[in-house]
């Protein structure tokens, strides 16, 4: 009997998208004087709202007002009144939860599931636990009484537009910092409900200020000489312009860059989760993740096996309104992504790799792709070496433990990897062998705020989360 | 992790001796279990509403296998238990009957009478249910006895001590000596997975009983907790959706035992439809073994319905 699960819409009663929104300086929305730019629901291409681009001037004041907040207020504060602040920001974002899912599935086009079960209560979780550490700094085993920096400038993509903000603002704050935060152009509208959530915890005026904008807003920022320290997420080009422009200054660094994680199948894993660590490791918020597993490194020995798996399971696959509780793959966040996947997708296929997609009816407006496999992809095909960031899994074989380490390390990145099979010892050889920061085992994608997250060569340095996350933002 | 690829033949073989069998089942591929259950939560946040709900809700009780298992059972009991499952809402016509009726085998005449040729078929339990621990041939004659008086179905259970030491090959000939005593009757056989406890060994289980040749793999009896659960039977899904691609045939499956909500009826069908497919939405490939379950289908129907909900003494308490 075929079962047809009927839409199941997720209310939008519950946000309230003003027509336009300012920036957020010194504990208020302020009209910005650059000029104003559009944010669009990636799934339908409404227009949501008209969004404030910060300038040069603007950067500078909402700079001034960090630094008074710092000066006069937050580096004072015991660490204890900040944590009381932290602890008091995490439980509006409990509360508010449904209100930041919804809103961050409608301006990033991710589905309704992964913002509720995922992205929310990760942010939340995140405040919960630098909250915890605002106390106990001189128990991190960084010195026996760490000094915060003073100004953060933070800069953030727009693949999880709420959660990388926890990832910067939390450990920042905790530490003493105060903080100039740019979300990504696309995504500007949950760090401005989280600006209204700093108000509604009585935040001290000037400890978070966020200023949207686009690539000049964020050069203006990192290389601003009152900030003390950049953080940054996003791509490895960007990275490395960001790490030139602070070349020299006293400026400290964290960049978290990008990715091409090998996802290692031995021919004795526990083969059905294993095609659900593949499926969740690349199709996961539509592949727009920087540790995404997107190069499936399959036993030869089982290859055609998992594959059919995989194909098989990508049929159950639901894409569509980011909004519907059922949906499993929403929209490309942008047309400008959707054009690069389609590029490195359309490269592959010249270079000879075979492309394959389960029939699904993608809607006509807004920016989809279809779940996407390339097989008969070798080391030297450019799908098998840079970044899609998007729902495209290149599917290559190896034969020993020692052809996976290297075709695995193979690579200018080295964020994340994952290892599946039944042996607990080749697990561990493996992790030790791995050039990758976060190595999951019969597992994929899981984080949690109590684990360091970051990588080695070109994905970037510096750790997020857990107690390292404290060092980048101490001296 | 070679099952998929072997051929009828070569399954053939895996039973042709004690330590071929234990080969092939533990060759099978392992079970994460976090993994596992991991899968089902993410299946259990699936949102049926609205008119997929109500044909979830008729599905279900079409799958229902009424059972009624006590030591107190009387002729009574068996005759409104069929006269539920032949009409479980007596107030609309249109409110499908269930799969079947299960009882023990001592009352398969009267339930066969009570439902004479309603279509609703009967169950029984056989091979010194629940525990399965009597002589092999007190168990073919519990089971031919069912059978003579009328039993469309029986519902075995496998001897767990054999099982869990590893005498694959002694559960194996036990299923198919039952089987044999089965005639035309359909052959359920149930594993206590509550008693094999880890994933590995009920997808074991599972393969052992499709190759014995039965119908149907059936988590529990129902005196055993835990009984039916989401990731075991998720387990059991994927062996039959294995099993029909290696040899063609399909098997049914039915948790049974701890199933009393719609709400959890429901996340079952989820999980049917997508890790089995839509071939096994059907009561001749999968079932409920339960009791209250009805009830609160009944209530949740006739709340898509009208609106409103039934109070409890609306619905039949049998």
């Amino acid at each position: 009997m075929k079962f047809e699960y009927a839409p199941a819409p997720e209310s939008r009663a519950i946000v309230d998208i003003k027509p336009s929104y300012g920036l957020f300086v010194n504990g208020e929305f302020v009209d910005g004087h650059g000029k104003s730019f559009k944010t669009i629901s990636p799934s339908t291409e409404e227009v949501l709202a008209e969004i404030a681009e910060a300038d040069e001037a603007d950067v500078d004041a909402a700079v001034k007002a960090a630094r008074r907040a710092y000066a006069r207020v937050w580096s004072k504060m015991s660490g204890a009144e900040r944590g009381k602040y932290l602890f008091r920001i995490a439980r509006i974002i409990q509360e508010r939860s449904r209100e930041f899912a919804v809103l961050e599935s409608i301006d990033n086009g991710k589905p309704i599931k992964e913002s509720r079960d995922v992205d929310v209560p990760l942010v939340a979780a995140h405040f919960f636990y630098y909250a915890g550490w605002a106390d106990k700094l001189s128990y991190a085993g960084l010195g026996s009484d760490p000094q915060p920096l003073g100004v953060a400038g933070q800069v953030i993509p727009w693949n999880f537009p709420l959660l990388m903000l926890a990832w910067k603002i939390a450990p920042a704050l905790a530490c003493g910092n105060t903080v100039v935060l740019k979300p990504a152009e696309t995504t500007p509208l949950t760090a401005l409900l989280f600006a209204e959530v700093c108000q509604q915890a009585d935040l001290p005026p000037g400890v978070v200020n966020i200023v949207t904008g686009a690539g000049e807003t964020g050069r203006a920022l990192v290389s601003h000489p009152d900030v003390d320290k950049v953080a940054f997420t996003g791509s490895t080009e960007v990275g490395r312009a960001i790490a030139k422009a602070v070349a020299g200054t006293e400026k400290k660094v964290t960049l978290e860059l990008g990715g091409k994680a090998a996802n290692i199948v031995f021919d004795d894993a526990p083969v059905d989760q294993a095609v659900e660590g593949i499926v969740n490791g690349i199709f996961f918020n539509q592949g727009h993740v920087c540790c995404a597993g997107s190069r499936l490194l399959v036993q030869e020995s089982v290859a055609e096996e998992v594959l059919d798996r995989l194909k098989r399971r990508m049929k159950t696959l639901r894409v569509g309104d980011p909004l519907d509780k059922n949906t499993d793959i929403g929209a490309i966040n942008s047309g400008e992504q959707l054009a690069k996947i389609r590029a490195l997708s359309e490269i592959a296929e010249s270079e000879g790799a075979e492309r394959w997609s389960p029939p699904c009816e993608l809607p006509s407006n807004g920016f989809w792709f279809a779940p996407t496999i390339f097989t008969g992809v070798s080391q030297a095909h450019r799908i098998a070496r840079e970044e899609v960031f998007g729902p495209v899994l290149s599917v290559l074989t190896f034969r020993t433990p020692k052809e996976a380490v290297e075709k695995a390390n193979n690579t200018p990145f080295g964020l994340s990897a994952g290892v599946w099979t039944d042996k607990g010892s080749r697990i561990l050889w493996m992790a030790s062998q791995l050039r990758a920061g976060v190595v999951w085992s019969n597992t994929f994608n899981r984080f949690d705020p109590a684990s360091p997250f970051g990588g080695y060569k070109e994905s970037g340095y510096g750790r997020e989360g857990g107690r390292h996350g404290l060092e980048g933002y101490v001296r | 992790m070679t099952t998929l690829s072997s051929t009828a033949s070569s399954l053939a073989e895996a039973t042709s001796s004690d330590s071929a069998l234990r080969r092939f089942l533990h060759g099978l591929p392992g079970v994460d279990q976090v993994g596992a259950e991991q899968r089902v939560a993410t299946l259990g946040t699936r949102s049926i509403k609205t008119t997929a709900k109500q044909q979830a809700i008729d599905l279900a009780i079409r799958m229902v296998d009424l059972t009624t298992l006590e030591g107190n059972d009387t002729p009574g009991k068996v005759r409104t238990l069929a006269a539920k499952a032949q009409r479980p809402d007596p107030t609309d016509p249109t409110c499908p009957a269930t799969a079947a009726v299960c009882v023990y085998p001592d009352m398969v005449g009267i339930a066969k009478q009570a439902l004479g040729s309603s279509g609703v078929k009967v169950a029984a339990v056989a091979t010194a249910f629940p525990s399965g621990r009597a002589a092999m041939d007190v168990k073919l004659a519990d089971t031919r006895d069912a059978v003579e008086a009328g039993a469309d179905e029986i519902d075995m259970v496998i001897d767990r001590g054999a099982f869990l030491s590893g005498r694959y090959l002694e559960v194996f000939e036990e299923i198919v000596a039952v089987r044999e005593a089965c005639g035309s009757a359909h052959l359920k056989v149930i594993f206590e997975t509550g008693e094999l406890q880890t994933y590995d060994n009920v997808r074991r289980a599972s393969w052992l009983a499709m190759l014995a040749g039965a119908h149907f793999i059936k988590t529990s009896t129902g005196k055993v907790q835990p009984a039916a659960t989401l990731p075991v039977t998720l387990v059991m899904l994927e062996a039959v959706r294995d099993f029909r691609e290696a040899t063609g045939q399909m098997i049914g499956v039915k948790p049974a035992g701890g199933i009393r909500t719609s709400k959890d009826a429901i996340k079952y069908l989820v999980m049917v439809n997508e890790v089995a497919g839509e071939d096994w939405l059907d009561p001749d490939w999968f079932r409920f073994g339960a009791s209250t379950l009805l009830n609160d289908l009944l209530m949740q129907r006739n709340k898509m319905k009208t609106g409103h909900y039934w109070g409890p003494d609306y619905v039949t308490l049998d």
